[in-house]
């Protein structure tokens, strides 16, 4: 078992709740899928090939800045619950965190953490460089990721093709390699059916939305992960401005949906949030889909001051603390399916102080 | 429901069809969809790429030349067409120019460009380029020169795109 506590701030500063915006955004990332000239792309690679292309990675990345004080972990090394731990804190993607790997990790594959930057080694591609930051904070977010992006390229030789740009393992990601999203909560335009034409209108200007895992995730609790469909043809900048315009975009669509209700329908409103509250308080077996459900009521109670004692950070700390591989640690022992429940009512009556 | 072409295997997709004026409903097995050139969601659904690599796959005809051939192989990874095909993967920075034609063709209908405006990367760092705070003038330079040489090596349908990008506002 690794100790998380290793990591700056457990990995975790991106749920405090901090940033900009953070009534709607739980978490803006960007990351930036980077290859080595002269090495088979990972999936084409053996395990010999992907030791040599984390030693030299990892040699590179020791003498950077943002990276030099990481936290380095060896994929290889770690039990699958300890990857499923770092996958469920966004640090980790499922490809590498995944149990098809086996219980072994993938060999060769790595990651490094320092604070709110951190890079994968032999995922999908052979670096993907990442930050992840509380709040909408698209700039602040490219500028860690950028910095990073430009020590590691002085030192590594990158795959660069002079029309297509960065090349990578999967086309979609070809020319920036940059994939920017926007965590953003919308209960509002859900609960006014808004959010069909709002996601429609998203994939026309060349965006998409995926659930709070990413690509291939289902949205639950009402979170949506906003993010750049296109990665060639537009420039970071452009890629960034783009998203981020629309994001602001759909944040004002959600703050009229909410007054709307609010408006329309405080008692229906203000019924379903202490609902949403008092289930979460007194529930003895909770399912993972509905804690998220719940806390979405109790998230738009709290950011329409309906609710006064309940902090975002808490309520973020909850979207993590009650995934499976968490709630599996603090007991310390494997627990069956039907335990699963109970513990995670138990965690959520903890978080919100009331252990009753 | 069994397929209601072959009668025998279990069919997985539904299909509407008009046959003399009326309309019938009907059900297909893999194999028998598969022949009659439809795609099941169960084949799309292996690689992220789904319905591109199968539209790839049908502008590729025995005819696609030597870089669209499913069978001949990148010379620095071994990886051939099928092998992207399937996986959805490409094996190495070389397969890019080893299947130029069908991977530009990808590039193209998946990003709606083929060519990068982004930050340029030189051996040794990321170079000048056209990145966030790149100078918008130097960007056209590099532009017109693109559109010089694309028209010299006769790729109008790149030297049209280069002279559409000249042509936006600054």
């Amino acid at each position: 078992m690794i100790d998380l506590s290793l990591l700056p701030d457990g990995g975790m500063s991106w749920l405090e709740a901090s940033g900009p915006g953070s009534h709607l955004v739980v978490s803006t990332r960007i990351r930036l899928a980077r290859n080595l000239r002269h090495h088979r792309f990972p999936t084409r690679s053996d395990p010999g090939e992907r030791e040599a292309i984390l030693s030299e990675v990892e040699a590179a990345a020791g003498t950077t800045r943002a990276l030099g004080r990481a936290v380095r972990l060896r994929l290889d090394r770690l039990e699958r619950l300890d990857r499923q731990l770092l996958h469920e804190r966004h640090l980790l993607s499922r490809e590498l965190a995944a149990p098809e790997n086996g219980a072994r990790g993938r060999s060769g594959g790595g990651l490094m953490v320092q604070d709110q930057t951190s890079l994968m080694v032999n995922e999908e591609d052979h670096l993907r460089v990442q930050g992840l930051r509380s709040g909408f904070a698209l700039a602040d977010t490219w500028s860690i990721v950028a910095a990073l992006d430009r020590e590691l390229g002085e030192r590594l030789t990158y795959a660069f093709h002079p029309e297509y740009g960065y090349l990578t393992s999967c086309p979609t990601n070809v020319g920036t390699g940059l994939r920017a999203s926007v965590l953003v909560h919308l209960p509002g335009l859900v609960l006014t059916k808004e959010i069909n034409k709002i996601l429609q209108g998203l994939t026309q200007v060349g965006l998409t939305f995926r659930g709070l895992y990413g690509e291939g995730s289902e949205v639950v609790g009402n979170l949506f992960q906003l993010s750049n469909q296109t990665t060639l043809g537009k420039s970071e900048g452009e890629l960034l401005d783009q998203l981020g315009k629309l994001v602001r975009r759909v944040m004002e669509h959600e703050e009229q949906a909410r007054q709307l209700l609010l408006r329309g329908a405080p008692a229906i409103l203000e019924d379903k949030v202490w609902r949403a509250y008092g289930l979460l308080r007194h529930a003895r077996m909770l399912s993972f889909e509905e804690t998220m459900n719940l806390l979405s009521g109790v998230r738009l109670g709290v950011g329409l001051r309906l609710i006064p004692d309940v902090s975002l950070y808490t309520l973020n700390r909850l979207l993590v603390f009650t995934q499976p591989a968490h709630l599996v640690v603090s007991p310390g022992r494997p627990l069956s399916d039907d335990e699963l429940p109970v513990r995670r009512a138990a965690v959520v009556r903890q978080e919100l102080g009331l252990s009753a | 429901m069994k397929c209601s072409n072959c009668g025998e295997r279990e069919g997985v997709i539904s299909l509407t069809h008009i046959e003399e004026g009326e309309v019938r409903t009907g059900s297909l097995c893999a194999a028998c969809a598969k022949a009659k050139g439809i795609e099941t969601g169960s084949e799309l659904a292996t690689t992220p790429l789904g319905g591109f690599l199968a539209a790839l796959g049908e502008s590729l005809g025995p005819e696609a030349g030597p870089t669209g051939r499913t069978e001949d192989r990148c010379g620095s990874c071994g990886a051939t067409l099928r092998d992207f095909r399937e996986t959805g993967r490409v094996g190495c920075a070389d397969c890019y120019r080893t299947f130029a034609t069908p991977l530009r063709e990808l590039l193209r209908r998946l990003h709606g460009s083929t060519h990068h405006t982004g930050m340029r990367y030189e051996d040794g760092g990321p170079g000048p380029g056209t990145g966030p705070g790149a100078s918008a003038p130097a960007a056209r330079d590099r532009l017109r020169e693109e559109l010089r040489r694309a028209i010299e090596a006769e790729q109008f349908e790149r030297a049209a795109e280069l002279r559409d990008q000249l042509r936006e506002p600054e």
